[in-house]
Formats: C-alpha cells, sequence, structure tokens
C-alpha cells in the first residue's frame, strides 16, 4: 500500500517487515530517524526484537558480529564519523561472512564538521568486503533493504550488505512509496540459518590465527563470491520482481543509453536530477543518456562495459574524492575501458560534496564541458574566494 | 510542476508544513516531494523547506532557486533576506504578519499577509501561525484542497492535534477568502 513517508520511516518500516531478531542502535545524524522510529515499533509492540542502545558505534557494530554469529538475523545503521568507528568491525564482519544489513544515511566526513549528505563515509569502506548498493528514492531504500537481507542471507553469498542512501536529500525527505505487505515479505525472505554457528551446545571458534598459509584464500574466497554473487543478483531481481510485482534494476539502470552520444554516470538520488536534464536535452535534439551505478561493490564490470562500449563520450560524477588520486568511481570506469578494443573518452568529475547542491545547470555544465579535452578531476561549483581563503591554512 | 519554498525557524514546523501538504497532494492522487534544507540545527535558527507538486512522478533532487509560491513562517526572517528572490512571475507569498509591510518586492508577485500568530494563538494557546498559513494557500493557490489538508493532518497526528490544526487551516481558509477572494 501507498504512503506518504520520510524515507527514514520508510526504511524502519521495510526492516521491521524483515523481523531482525536484534537491532543495535547508536546515534548519528542524518541516520538517527530509523533507529527511532525502530525503537518506537519495539516500545509499540509491534516488533518483537532484542534492541540494544550502545555506548558507541564500535560496540553497535559488535553488538551486530555477536548476534549474527549466533544465528541471528541482525540490523545496525550509520553514517559518517559513525560508519567509520565502525570499520574495524565491519571488516571483520565481512571476513568472518555473517550476512550483516547494515544503511548507511551517506554523509560527508569531517573535518570540518559537516553533518551533510556526500558518499565519502561508504566509500572509506569500499574494500571491507561489504556489497555496495546504491539508492536514488525512497522507493529504491524500501525496495534493496527486502533484497539486501535475501542477499546477504543466501548460504552461497553470507557478505554484509550495505544499503547506501543519500543523508538529507532522501532520509529526511518525504514521497510516496509502497510499502509491501507482510506477506509477501514472508514469501520473498526466508527464515535466516546460519550452518556454522555459536552455540553453547556445540561449540566452534570463529575467525581464528590464518597464518600465511591460509589467509589468502580467504581473501580470494570473499572476491569469487563477489563475483558469483552477480548470477544470485540477477536470480533475485527476478524473484522479487515476482512476489512484490515491480520491476527492479540490481547492478546499475541505463536511462536513453541506446543512440546517446554522451553519457553522465553517477550514483544516489543525484540520478534523479540527471535524468531530467536528459529529457530536456533530448527534447532539444541532443543525443545524451546516463547511468546510475547500483551496485558497487561487486563492481559489474562486464555488463558495464557492455551497456557502454559505444558511447564516445563518459563523465562519471563522483561525490566522494579520493584525496591526491581522483574521483574513485572515475578510477574503476577508467580503468573498465583500458586495453579494450572500444574505449569511449572517460572524464571524471567531484561535486556534491557537504552537500553542495548538483543543479540542473551543473548536470548540462558537464555534458556541454564534455565536447572539450578529457578531464580527470574537475570540481563543480567551486567558490573562488572561499577557495583562497581554504588555501591559506595548506 | 510547481514549486513552493517555506521560510520559517527551526521549531516553528517548516517541515511538519511541507510534510502535510505534500500528504495533502498525495491523498487527492497527485505527486509531491517535501524536503528540509537544514542549516545548523539548533531552535531558532533560519531553515527552509521544499516541496514540489507535479502531476508525474518527480525525480528532481536539487533545491528550489524559483519558487512559484513561498510561505514565510516567520516575518523576522526579512529583516536580512530578500525571501522572495528568485520567485517566478505569476508567483505569490503568504506572510505571517497582521498586515503588509513594505517589502522590496518584484513585478509580478502577489504578497498576501496573514495573521497567523494571532489566529493560532486563539486556538493554540500560542503563536504556532504555519499550518494557519498552509490554509490562506490552500485558498488562494488552489493547488490543494482544504479537505485534503484536512485529511493529512489526521492521517499524520493524534486526534486533539488534528482537531486543533484543522481549526487553524480553516481559519486561513476563510481568512484569506474574506479579505483578498475576489
Amino acid at each position: 500500500m501507498k504512503h506518504f513517508l520520510e524515507g527514514s520511516i520508510a526504511v524502519a518500516e521495510a526492516v521491521k517487515l524483515c523481523r531482525p531478531g536484534v537491532i543495535s542502535a547508536y546515534p548519528i545524524t542524518p541516520q538517527t530517524h530509523i533507529v527511532e522510529k525502530l525503537a518506537d515499533f519495539v516500545a509499540n509492540g509491534e516488533l518483537n526484537t532484542e534492541f540494544l542502545n550502545v555506548e558507541s558505534e564500535h560496540s553497535a557494530a559488535s553488538v551486530v558480529l555477536g548476534s549474527l554469529a549466533a544465528g541471528v538475523r541482525s540490523y545496525t545503521a550509520s553514517s559518517s564519523q559513525g560508519l567509520l568507528l565502525m570499520s574495524e568491525v565491519l571488516y571483520n564482519i565481512a571476513g568472518l561472512r555473517l550476512p550483516l544489513v547494515i544503511t548507511c544515511a551517506n554523509r560527508a566526513i569531517s573535518a570540518p564538521l559537516s553533518i551533510w549528505n556526500d558518499q565519502q563515509d561508504s566509500e572509506a569502506l569500499r574494500d571491507a568486503g561489504l556489497i555496495q548498493l546504491y539508492v536514488e528514492s525512497i522507493q529504491e531504500a524500501v525496495d534493496y533493504h527486502l533484497y539486501a537481507f535475501r542477499l546477504a542471507e543466501d548460504p552461497r553469498v553470507l557478505l554484509p550488505v550495505m544499503v547506501c542512501m543519500d543523508g538529507f536529500v532522501l532520509t529526511h525527505a518525504y514521497e510516496a512509496v509502497d510499502i509491501p505487505q507482510q506477506e509477501n515479505v514472508d514469501a520473498f525472505l526466508p527464515e535466516f540459518k546460519l550452518q556454522e554457528k555459536l552455540d553453547t551446545k556445540e561449540p566452534i571458534s570463529m575467525g581464528v590465527v590464518a597464518d600465511a598459509r591460509f589467509y589468502m584464500e580467504t581473501r580470494y574466497a570473499i572476491q569469487e563470491t563477489m563475483r558469483e554473487a552477480q548470477i544470485i543478483m540477477k536470480e533475485m531481481k527476478h524473484e522479487f520482481e515476482k512476489v512484490f510485482e515491480r520491476e527492479i534494476y540490481v547492478f546499475f539502470e541505463p536511462y536513453c543509453l541506446e543512440d546517446a552520444e554522451k553519457v553522465i554516470i553517477s550514483r544516489g538520488s543525484v540520478a534523479g536530477t540527471v535524468k531530467d536534464v536528459v529529457d530536456e536535452m533530448r527534447k532539444e535534439g541532443k543525443k545524451v543518456g546516463a547511468l546510475k551505478l547500483i551496485s558497487y561493490r561487486p563492481f559489474p564490470a562486464e555488463k558495464l562495459y557492455e551497456a557502454l562500449k559505444g558511447v564516445p563520450e563518459v563523465a562519471v560524477l563522483d561525490r566522494a574524492i579520493s584525496l591526491g588520486g581522483f574521483g574513485p568511481m572515475y578510477t574503476e570506469f577508467k580503468a573498465l575501458f583500458q586495453g579494450k578494443e572500444k574505449s569511449p573518452k572517460v572524464s571524471g568529475f567531484i561535486g556534491g560534496l557537504g552537500q553542495r547542491d548538483i543543479t540542473k545547470d551543473n548536470i548540462r555544465e558537464i555534458y556541454e564541458k564534455l565536447e572539450g579535452n578529457e578531464v580527470s578531476c574537475h570540481f563543480l561549483n567551486l567558490n573562488q574566494e572561499y577557495l583562497m581563503q581554504a588555501r591559506r591554512y595548506t | 510542476m510547481k514549486e513552493i519554498s517555506i521560510h520559517a525557524r527551526a521549531g516553528q514546523g517548516a517541515i511538519t508544513v511541507a510534510a502535510l501538504l505534500g500528504t495533502a497532494v498525495f491523498l487527492e492522487g497527485r505527486y509531491a516531494l517535501a524536503f528540509p534544507h537544514f542549516g545548523a540545527a539548533r531552535m531558532g535558527a533560519p531553515m527552509n523547506s521544499f516541496v514540489r507538486i507535479n502531476e508525474r512522478p518527480i525525480r528532481i533532487r536539487s533545491q528550489i532557486y524559483e519558487p512559484d509560491y513561498i510561505l514565510v513562517v516567520d516575518s523576522t526572517l526579512m529583516r536580512g533576506f530578500n525571501v522572495f528572490q528568485g520567485m517566478k512571475k505569476g508567483g505569490a507569498a503568504y506572510i505571517n504578519q497582521p498586515e503588509l509591510k513594505a517589502a522590496p518586492v518584484q513585478e509580478g508577485i502577489k504578497v498576501y499577509s496573514i495573521p497567523g500568530d494571532e489566529l493560532s494563538s486563539k486556538i493554540f494557546g500560542k503563536p504556532m501561525g504555519n499550518t494557519v498559513l498552509l490554509g490562506a494557500f490552500s485558498a488562494g493557490s488552489g493547488e490543494v484542497a482544504l479537505e485534503s489538508l484536512e485529511k493529512a493532518v489526521e492521517e499524520k497526528f493524534p486526534e486533539k492535534i488534528a482537531r486543533l490544526n484543522k481549526e487553524a487551516f480553516r481559519e486561513g481558509h476563510n481568512y484569506f477568502t474574506e479579505k483578498y477572494a475576489l
């Protein structure tokens, strides 16, 4: 049934429908509304779960590591500094092959302090062994949370899944969203059963020492799972569509790609603005298109190559930066075409850091800039006056 | 697509107004996107919220720079800040103040003063002009029906709060109709 809901509330509804046995929570903006609403559900008796308020994000992640190891479906959420504090544990959760579902309400990283949105925080966990899915709308946030639990817990996968939604832009926005029926979610999401779990009756050890003889194989195994997960993700997409009767993309969403001469690749909520600009420019007779990346890890390289190989000009719009290097997505796409027979010109743009607004004019500027020389790291919307001041401190 | 910018101080219900307006539009079977723009998150600090209304799904996520309508919940914000900036020609401003004060308004913009604090004080016992303003907006713009706003507040709030706010909508709606209707 459709409701007009705040993004965070919609996510809490989706998580409730998945019936986690343990939720750990430590507040940080802009994630807080999600766990607050889940706490309400527990207090009202609408959700039967062990809800743990802890003293830090490190503990929040440690709690769900423990509960998952004991074979209980678990959930937590965080942002920015909170996620960084969790990161030590999140690497462990992935290494232990525990299927956590975690929401990242994407937020910039200090200093200077910014509570506002960009995607630097989840980018910092790119290499941790988490599956990362980025959403454009509140409906996608709901859908990918349902999808995430099933994907994470599939015995062929057993990896944590992070659903990344732009802080404020999605967590604090209201729009119409379909919240599925409990029986449909129950039909889609089987009971969680962990084969090897902590059990006092049959004790085992987890996360033991792996010296040079053993460690590399554990990394290789995760790498292989990330590859195989792409087959499973496709299979689950069909099952999702059958149960919930709506279409979802799981790797990326192409938009007017077929005859496009210029394409912008983006991730998250800004993709909506890009699509509006594509429509406007198409009406003016310009052959432009767009691609919204959803699955960042696993990075669906082969599928992306197939989708983009015929495009002469590609722009990658990153809302994070690997300081001293390039936009992180830009590097991936640049590598994607290296040495390939057909290779577009790939330009890198950085925008929206700390929630600097990305307007339709900014998107047009990117399409127009593609006519010139290839750029690797072009910042959008810089204020020259502030720039002079910022440089004084370096 | 119609775009609305709401100016207030944190704590004066700009997000509530945006959410109620969005819900009312949604209940009419149309599309809405309501979202805040936070400054520093402390009570009394100037802040904005935005609403887009459309007959089709809304994809654009940037802020609103050229609103069709503005709602000013706290007219003291107009002291050092041009709330009319960027407004579209033919647009309308609904301002919570007893009577129209001189303000640098562009040509082609209609400005309505609504004594929201006075009218809401009679209902809530304190000045909470946001929903009065929304009632006036409903009467003046025709973008949303009063009944839809009433349904929205019933959906979002407990009975007593809903009843008081429904009264506030009606007060604003009646005031506008009596004072400004052609």
